[in-house]
């Protein structure tokens, strides 16, 4: 199992450890439910060091990006992030990503651990035929995720970056205690916070990550694990590779079409199906959900919709803050409007659900 | 934090004797194992249990997970409280969060269970995996 440099913090905060895609994390420190509250309610501190970081370099680095995403890269500005679909031919997801623009010429991709090697595999076959250099420094990279309303405050005592002007979606590049660090105003809670990435040893990691959670104290900030970062991003509808999107959904079923820019210009993979199917419509489409019956409908459970069964559900889980039975489904688009209901399996039994409106969470500006 | 007067089983039951009849609940061990509570999913009363079978869920955040009876017998009442409060299997495991009573077939069955002292080594093994 692979140990991200903050391992040292996990184990001295009595961090509960488990593996995650071939990584030792923790999935929780004071309690699951009592970190999601403390990520909506004040801050909440995350080791994301597992992320993989991938480089573009080179004079046609943006057109090589354009190529193999959906959305149009060519509108962002050094200091701009921006996200989006790493499209197979058929429009499906290879993964989901986010685009960091350095400076011109240079780009930062943000992927998910469990499909990094895949993600670089693929970026080098598909930009083979450009002027750019494809670099995995994954390894040299920690990222650690200051999430909720104290975020900035918090992070703001750590680093000479001014953060109030830092808008959504931007970033800035200086010292992060004696580090230097991109620090962007992105996240996967739902909430304002921060991304902080740095290369050190495991030392420094270790305690920027401690120091966090001690200064964090102030502003009732918790370090948070897995399991409150799952059921934070599934309040906010954030998609989950491999539950949500993966090979065999569109960008469009994904109801993602806003990271879909079919005519920025520049062809890429997966256009063509998108062009087509976008003619022809979607005949599914990922939706929310709520259990109207007792119980949780967790990733995997059947559905029946109309008498019939219609795949599984994506995502599900007891969301702590609204305090309710969520989840995720693809939907035949015939049944998937809102108010719509259909059953899920729950072992032996079945439970009504109905579609409504999503985000299920939506922090208040 | 376990408790002398009850037995235990291996799936982190415990079961409080009163005559032909007992009560089961989850252990401390178990419900911090499980994290916060959201729903049990509770038998029906006169429901016949087997010794194994799967009596009641547990659903946490985290996870679902069953709830074994401990012996054969059957179900002749449950906790409605958890109804509302499933959160009780969290805060008092050996008390207010009791999950079902039964009454037993054969009250020898009892006696494959473990006592305070048996279950705290088994807690130990399982630490020292």
């Amino acid at each position: 199992m692979k140990k991200t440099k903050i391992n040292e913090a996990h184990h001295a905060l009595k961090g509960k450890m488990v593996e995650f895609c071939g990584w030792e994390l923790p999935v929780q420190y004071s309690g699951l439910n009592t970190e999601h509250m403390a990520v909506r309610t004040t801050g909440g501190i995350f080791d994301v060091s597992h992320m993989g970081e991938v480089w573009f370099r080179g004079r046609e680095a943006l057109r090589a990006i354009q190529h193999i995403i959906s959305n149009d890269a060519s509108k962002l500005l050094p200091g701009k992030i921006q996200y989006a679909g790493l499209l197979t031919e058929t429009g499906c997801f290879v993964d989901d990503l986010l685009v960091y623009m350095i400076k011109e010429n240079e780009y930062l991709l943000v992927v998910n651990a469990a499909n990094l090697e895949k993600d670089f595999l693929w970026m080098k076959k598909h930009t083979a035929r450009f002027d750019v250099l494809v670099e995995n420094r994954s390894e040299e990279y920690s990222q650690i995720a200051v999430q909720g309303p104290m975020a900035e405050k918090l992070v703001q005592e750590f680093t000479e970056i001014d953060l109030k002007p830092l808008g959504y979606y931007h970033f800035a590049q200086g010292r992060v205690q004696d580090m230097d660090a991109i620090v962007s105003r992105t996240g996967y809670t739902g909430e304002d916070g921060f991304e902080i990435y740095f290369r050190s040893d495991a030392a420094a990691a270790s305690r920027l990550f401690l120091d966090l959670a001690d200064r964090g104290e102030k502003y009732d900030a918790l370090p948070a694990g897995l399991g409150a970062r799952d059921t934070l991003r599934l309040e906010a509808k954030m998609a989950l590779y491999g539950n949500d999107i993966d090979d065999t959904h569109s960008v469009l079923e994904a109801d993602l079409g806003w990271i879909l820019k079919l005519n920025k210009g520049e062809p890429f993979l997966g256009q063509e199906a998108l062009a087509r199917q976008k003619e022809e419509g979607i005949r599914r489409k990922l939706v929310g959900f709520e259990l109207v019956d007792k119980g949780i409908a967790r990733h995997g459970y059947p559905i029946t919709v109309a008498g019939k069964p219609f795949g599984a559900v994506t995502s599900g889980t007891f969301a702590p803050f609204l305090k309710k039975p969520i989840g995720l489904a693809y939907l035949p688009l015939e049944h998937a409007a809102l108010g719509c209901e259909f059953q899920v399996s729950i072992r032996e039994k079945t439970a009504l659900a109905r579609v409504v409106e999503t985000p299920f969470y939506k922090r208040k500006k | 934090m376990a408790k002398e007067n009850l037995l235990y089983s291996k799936d982190h039951e415990w079961v409080l004797r009163e005559g032909n009849a007992v009560t089961v609940g989850i252990t401390d061990y178990a419900q911090h194992e499980l994290g916060d509570v959201v729903f049990v999913d509770l038998p029906a009363v006169g429901k016949g249990l087997k010794k194994g079978d799967p009596a009641a869920n547990i659903e946490s955040v985290k996870a679902v997970s069953d709830v074994y009876s401990p012996v054969t017998g059957k179900v002749s009442d449950v906790n409605a409280k958890l109804g509302d409060h499933p959160e009780l299997v969290n805060q008092d495991p050996f008390g207010d969060g009791w999950i079902f009573k039964l009454s037993v077939d054969q009250v020898s069955e009892l006696d494959e269970l473990m006592d305070l002292k048996k279950y705290e080594e088994y807690l130990k093994g399982i630490a020292g995996e």
